[in-house]
């Protein structure tokens, strides 16, 4: 049935989505690129793809963090431009998709009232993607406190909470949305969703009060919301239209393993606590609820590797990046981000095999990310004379 | 007595001269071995600075840009750096040495989520560089101090060994040189009193030679062995031939 009406709203854009897929990066590309002598070259090389002469105005030296930055800038456009088009409920799901960078700017904006820095400073370093119009407001407060009450009141991220205080609506409230353009009703999103929806919520509301939040603190807020976000997402993709749905949760649920089983195994030498730990792992995924048990419980990598042990494609994961056997040595660790990396681009290039679904924008986002970090640590290679990693990028197409 | 004094202070610059010179090659081993650990340090640090900003490209490939989470959540310096002084023949060198805190984890939940294990491995590389860098800065301190205490100490040897040691001796040959010009000032001296004397003496001799001759050609007498005027037989008599002594009645 979707399909019937799909293309009255999106098709307009699900073309332009596929056409600026098409427009990634391919292997060949990839290949050239690597064969770059310097970046020089590498400027050459992007300008025959669809990056075109994004670099052309750039002064000389280049340095790698430029060419992210524009690559990301071409992303940030592309998206935006989709977004513009959007109508609902696509474009709540793009703002969906924006959220994720929303906590990293709100987060790293909290920090620096935390520390007391000059937060206008720091609206530079915000992800592009996770800009939105009150954020300069989050600089006008100069403690936590005044932060947290007043200002980020504000914030979209604020507006998730009358989804989760109710009973789930989940269609109400996508319409809610629609209409609910100025985003009033609103707390902070990490009170909302701590408050509502997670047992971290005394902890946060302690550490505000106590006005000390620090380092570890904030880090484990970003998680808490990240969590609470993914939850959220996926429970709004739920009440999409199948196929998105089937398609989003594929994805969504791979992103929340691979947080759970991320943070245990990075967790392990500090001092986060196994309860603080597995209140972290978001609760959807195919690991939840027995798997995060699991997990919440393990002291090592093996631990870990026993806890994914019934999912055979987790496995694989370990049993190819060796962690079994290397114990909790780098080497294993890192390649096994890499292997995270290669599935997510694996189930996001799936997600455009089917047709008439949204799940193409998130998809396209996330591929096109993962083009900018090929490109950043292609670039990084070649500038730090480190030709032998150069290949070690995740190919895309 | 000037020329002891002088001659002491000679001696005392030949010794200052060879305890310098020794100094000054201590030193200068010394800081031939510094110079190649510096050079080997230099080396290595290229290569433990290239490998750790790799480290950091590595994670920004994983957990994107932490450089302002990690900035701010720094509160106490996790690796600090203790002065030690080293002595070396004399001369003070410091030497620093790398101490890295106990709870250096201050940021260890740094991309928890995504590239935790990146962040953990290049910070490890980082603490490596530091420490490389600890290591050269101390070389590098003791290289350039040894530079300037050893130039000080070839300029002091030089100087002693041209200038002073060369003013002493001249000074030594000079009063040498007097001493003996008076020496044979003297000598002279002693010499012209000598003919002096010897001519007066003659002088006499020959008077009293004639004198003598005059005598015995007069027919006076003969000249006895004591060949004085009034000597002879009357002069010459035995004292114990001259009879008794009255006795001394008291």
């Amino acid at each position: 049935m979707e399909a019937l009406g799909f293309n009255m709203d999106a098709g307009f854009l699900e073309g332009v989505v596929r056409g600026y897929k098409a427009a990634l990066l391919t292997q060949g590309n990839y290949h050239s690129l690597t064969q770059c002598e310097n970046l020089e070259d590498f400027r050459m090389q992007l300008s025959s793809t669809d990056y075109g002469n994004f670099l052309a105005n750039e002064p000389l030296p280049l340095s790698t963090a430029t060419i992210a930055d524009k690559a990301t800038e071409k992303l940030v456009s592309e998206f935006h431009y989709l977004r513009t088009n959007a109508v609902e409920p696509l474009a709540t799901f793009m703002d969906y998709i924006t959220y994720a960078y929303m906590i990293d700017n709100v987060i790293l904006l909290t920090l620096g009232t935390l520390h007391e820095r000059d937060t206008h400073e720091l609206l530079e370093r915000c992800h592009p993607l996770g800009v939105f119009d009150t954020m300069p407001a989050l600089c006008v407060a100069t403690n936590v406190e005044e932060l947290y009450h007043s200002v980020l009141v504000e914030t979209p991220l604020g507006s998730h909470a009358p989804m989760r205080s109710g009973p789930p609506h989940p269609a109400r409230s996508a319409s809610k949305w629609s209409q609910d353009g100025s985003r009033a009703p609103a707390i902070h999103l990490g009170l909302a969703y701590l408050h509502l929806a997670d047992p971290a919520a005394p902890y946060f509301r302690d550490c505000l009060s106590a006005q000390d939040l620090d380092d570890l603190n904030i880090e484990i807020i970003r998680n808490a919301l990240y969590k609470a976000y993914l939850e959220d997402f996926h429970s709004f993709c739920q009440t999409l239209p199948s196929p998105t749905n089937e398609v989003m949760s594929r994805i969504l649920s791979f992103e929340a393993d691979r947080r759970t089983l991320n943070i245990t195994i990075n967790s392990f030498g500090t001092e986060l606590s196994k309860d603080q730990r597995a209140r972290l792992f978001p609760t959807i995924g195919r690991l939840f609820p027995e798997g995060n048990n699991a997990l919440a419980r393990a002291d090592d990598i093996d631990g870990v590797v026993a806890s994914v042990d019934h999912i055979a494609e987790y496995k694989s994961f370990f049993d190819k990046a060796g962690a079994t056997t290397g114990g909790t040595d780098n080497e294993g660790a890192s390649s096994l981000e890499d292997e995270f990396f290669k599935h997510d681009v694996e189930l996001n290039k799936q997600s455009f095999l089917q047709q008439f679904q949204y799940a193409v924008f998130y998809s396209f986002v996330k591929l096109k990310e993962q083009e900018v970090r090929n490109l950043t640590w292609i670039a990084e290679c070649i500038a730090q004379d480190a030709k032998d990693r150069v290949n070690d990028y995740i190919p895309v197409f | 007595m000037n020329l002891t004094v002088t001659k002491s202070r000679l001696k005392g610059a030949q010794t200052g001269h060879s305890l310098l010179a020794k100094k000054r090659d201590a030193l200068t081993t010394r800081f031939r071995q510094i110079l190649k650990k510096v050079d080997e340090a230099k080396r290595l640090m290229g290569r433990v600075m290239q490998l750790a900003s790799f480290s950091l490209a590595e994670v920004t490939y994983t957990a994107g840009d932490i450089a302002y989470q990690v900035q701010e959540s720094v509160r106490k310096a996790s690796y600090t750096v203790q002065a030690r002084q080293e002595n070396v023949s004399g001369v003070v060198l410091p030497a620093f040495e790398g101490v890295r805190s106990k709870d250096a984890s201050d940021f260890n939940l740094t991309g928890l989520s995504r590239g935790g294990q990146q962040v953990q491995k290049s910070r490890d590389t980082y603490v490596k560089a530091v420490g490389t860098l600890v290591e050269l800065a101390s070389l590098q301190t003791a290289f350039t101090i040894l530079d300037e205490v050893i130039r000080a100490t070839n300029r002091r040897v030089n100087a002693i060994e041209h200038v002073v040691i060369p003013r002493l001796e001249n000074t030594i040959k000079y009063i040498n040189s007097e001493l003996d010009e008076m020496d044979r000032e003297e000598f002279f001296r002693l010499k012209k009193v000598q003919g002096k004397k010897k001519r007066d003496a003659e002088r006499a001799n020959e008077s009293r030679m004639k004198e003598n001759k005059e005598f015995e050609e007069g027919g006076k007498g003969q000249v006895g062995r004591d060949d004085g005027i009034g000597g002879g037989e009357a002069g010459g008599g035995d004292m114990l031939d001259q009879g008794k002594d009255e006795d001394v009645i008291f």
